[in-house]
């Protein structure tokens, strides 16, 4: 009981150290600038069309999160019918927090606010150091959980499981979750650590699934106490606090413009790729999209990603109830051939958006620009092509299907998607993560999309039910070879539309999001 | 070589340039100085076709800049960093440039050889990427890249400023050299005056987007402009 005491008291402290009215006054002005930098930025208003379809997106996110918190307990009651599904959530729980903690080094941005300006305002280091800290708790992953927990925990309480349990079962989940989002914090995208966890993740799941040990059964009691047993919820807290802590005194130390503010400059690797200048006039951009491509970190995480799309043909062509499903295949082949393309292709030419008044003051046909961004394309849909030929395992459709999509991208797609890009007025900063960057991206992102890959999959499954699928693929090919016959008509129409689209463009690209 | 037509350009109804008349011969290097909101990257915006105007026009070198795009092959310019490739190193970035304007390697090495003064060593071979290199730095490149091709317009948007006193004297010396050529002309814009009077033979000054004084440069010049900035913070507006 000692121990107890000795934790409340900590807690008292800690509290009335944030509740303290001065440092509250200076974290209600450091909100109150962070509010300002959002509704003052000048892209908001532009961006209201993307703004309320994102909106609409996240409340059905958060609707079938929701929902599946609501649904879980029937579900578990269903798949183990001789235990409680609090005993049985508990099982997964330590799974949860291994994934959750691996997803979070790929989502979760780290809240760095411009502190510059306010190291030389006599506002306390300590105090920069909690407004971090405490903005971060308020982070959108931290509530996606409680939007799963919280229905769970109704429909316990209405199947009669005792309130007070119930109540600081979902406190103790939300020290959980305030540890997970403070460890990744003081983790900072730690390779080694992704991979450890990655390990241990595979590991107990691996040791699960062979019944070596179960490591299910070994943490279940773990978690389930925090229901069994209310008192226990000091635990997760007092292990929050103690990482806050931990960070606290960490980014306190490190609020210097040469340590943890400084961005790292990379040593620059020079390679001369001379073989590009066997493209003409064309290789010198093309060399310049290479190197944007593997130097920058989102158009590189890009390239990972697109690579990893060649095994989403799997779900399509093991899985029993799609076997049947044509459509589905030629929606999987479209996906898989163009992935490349529908994710570099629509933000052309905003990847070029930092220096874009450059490349329209310099000596720079606007034709060759574009055609170096085909050939690029081109390249990738074939390479993409070329790596989804094993799926003739499943049958001569899927390879045949697959060779119909890549043809119908080279000749059809291309165009469509270059032709949109004149479309583009937002600014791209290169050297940000991907995930969850909508940076760049506007309603022009979404309207894209329909003519892209869903065309493609009607003109098949119109041609596949009158027909058959001979006459489907056949259809989707011969689109895609008139479309190529047709190159250099259609890039002459798209050069036109840039030339027309150029200073809305030039205008659009210096606006610097934030 | 450049000619200036009815030239303005608004934004809604405040009206940030408006020029009736500016002839600039070839060969001149031609100073534009004026206070902030002045209207001179406008001006050279116009002159690189980078917005379009509200009235008139630009001709340079018989080609009009916002119907023909046949300017660009003997214009180059460097206006602020948004004209350089962060993820190049200065090299591959001199290079990139050469290759639009039809220089090969070889000629953009000859090139950069002139410069190795102006670089002081802090450019090339450094392994670092334009993106990773200091402001003042990143200008130098920048400058440098726009005299890349030998181009007979050169535009430069506040060339001295961020450069180091040793550097910014190196660069007036380039500068000069540049509009000692007959053939090529030099546009600079600044706003220390004692720069621009050292480097350009003539010197208009912009104030809320007007010509207000078209100067020869002479011993006087300097004296003037001080005398005109001068009177410009006691009274609003000095016409």
């Amino acid at each position: 009981m000692n121990i107890l005491k000795f934790v409340c008291n900590k807690l008292k402290i800690f509290l009335t150290y944030i509740l303290n009215t001065k440092t509250n006054r200076m974290f209600k002005r450091f909100s109150s600038l962070q509010w300002k930098s959002f509704f003052r930025s000048s892209n908001l208003g532009k961006s209201l069309g993307i703004k309320i379809v994102m909106g609409f997106f996240g409340i059905y996110m958060l609707l079938s999160l929701a929902g599946a918190g609501a649904g879980m307990y029937f579900i578990l009651k269903e798949i183990f019918p001789d235990q409680s599904p609090m005993w049985s959530i508990s099982q997964y729980f330590i799974y949860w927090i291994l994934i959750e903690l691996f997803l979070r080094y790929f989502m979760q941005k780290l809240p760095v606010m411009d502190i510059k300006p306010f190291l030389t305002t006599p506002v306390k280091k300590s105090t920069i150091a909690h407004y971090i800290l405490g903005r971060s708790a308020a982070s959108i992953y931290n509530l996606l959980t409680l939007f799963f927990i919280v229905p769970f925990a109704i429909v316990l309480l209405f199947n009669g499981y005792p309130v007070l349990n119930v109540l600081l079962w979902i406190v103790g989940i939300m020290g959980i979750i305030l540890s997970i989002n403070y460890v990744n914090l003081l983790v900072n995208k730690n390779d080694k650590v992704l991979i450890g966890i990655g390990s241990i993740l595979a590991l107990g799941y691996g040791l699960d699934y062979f019944g070596v040990f179960s490591v299910k059964e070994f943490f279940a009691p773990v978690f389930h106490a925090l229901y069994a047993y209310p008192i226990t919820v000091l635990i997760p807290i007092a292990f929050a606090a103690l990482i806050y802590y931990v960070n606290f005194k960490y980014l306190r130390d490190k609020i210097y413009l040469d340590a943890k503010l400084q961005s790292k400059s990379v040593e620059a690797n020079t390679s001369d790729m001379s073989w590009t200048k066997r493209f003409g006039e064309m290789g010198s951009f093309l060399q310049l999209d290479l190197k944007m491509i593997w130097r920058n970190k989102r158009t590189k995480s890009q390239v990972f990603i697109s690579l990893l799309f060649v095994f989403y043909g799997l779900v399509f062509y093991t899985v029993e109830v799609y076997s049947s499903m044509m459509p589905m295949k030629a929606f999987v082949g479209v996906f898989m051939t163009g992935i490349f393309l529908s994710n570099f292709g629509q933000f052309i030419p905003a990847w070029d958006s930092s220096y874009y008044s450059m490349m329209m003051s310099q000596n720079i046909p606007m034709r060759k620009y574009l055609e170096s961004k085909v050939i690029l394309i081109t390249v990738s849909v074939v390479g993409m092509f070329l790596l989804t030929i094993p799926y003739v395992y499943f049958g001569w459709e899927a390879l045949a299907i697959n060779f119909g999509c890549a043809l119908y991208n080279l000749g059809v797609n291309i165009p469509v998607i270059l032709y949109f890009g004149s479309f583009n007025k937002k600014r791209i900063e290169l050297d940000q993560s991907p995930f969850g960057n909508m940076q760049g991206a506007s309603a022009t992102q979404f309207l894209v999309m329909l003519p892209v890959m869903v065309v493609p999959i009607i003109i098949f499954s119109i041609f596949y039910y009158i027909f058959n699928i001979e006459v489907a693929v056949g259809v989707l090919s011969v689109l895609g070879i008139i479309g190529f016959a047709m190159k250099n008509y259609l890039i002459d129409l798209i050069t036109e539309q840039y030339k027309k689209k150029k200073y809305g463009m030039i205008a659009g690209f210096k606006e610097k999001a934030s | 070589m450049i000619t200036i037509e009815n030239l303005s350009k608004k934004y809604g109804s405040q009206q940030v340039l408006n020029i009736e008349h500016l002839n600039i011969p070839t060969g001149q290097s031609f100073g534009l100085v004026g206070n902030n909101g002045a209207g001179k990257t406008t001006l050279f915006s116009l002159l690189l076709d980078l917005i379009q105007p509200s009235t008139g026009h630009i001709i340079n070198n018989e080609v009009q800049v916002n119907t023909s795009e046949d300017w660009k092959p003997f214009t180059s310019s460097f206006i602020d960093e948004t004209f350089l490739i962060g993820y190049l190193t200065p090299e591959e970035y001199f290079y990139f440039i050469g290759d639009l304007r039809g220089q090969n390697k070889a000629d953009v090495d000859g090139l950069l050889a002139q410069y190795q003064d102006f670089f002081h060593d802090e450019i090339l071979g450094q392994k670092k990427y334009l993106r990773d290199l200091s402001k003042g730095n990143q200008k130098k490149a920048g400058i440098v890249a726009s005299f890349i091709g030998n181009p007979k317009v050169v535009i430069l948007d506040e060339p001295f400023a961020n450069l180091d006193p040793t550097t910014q004297i190196r660069l007036k010396q380039i500068i000069k050299e540049l509009a000692e050529q007959k053939d090529v002309t030099v546009l600079v814009s600044s706003h220390d005056l004692i720069h621009v009077t050292e480097v350009c033979e003539r010197i208009v000054v912009l104030n809320k987007g007007e010509v207000v004084k078209d100067i020869e440069t002479s011993a006087e010049t300097l004296k003037e402009l001080e005398v005109f900035f001068g009177a410009e913070s006691a009274l609003p507006v000095a016409e």
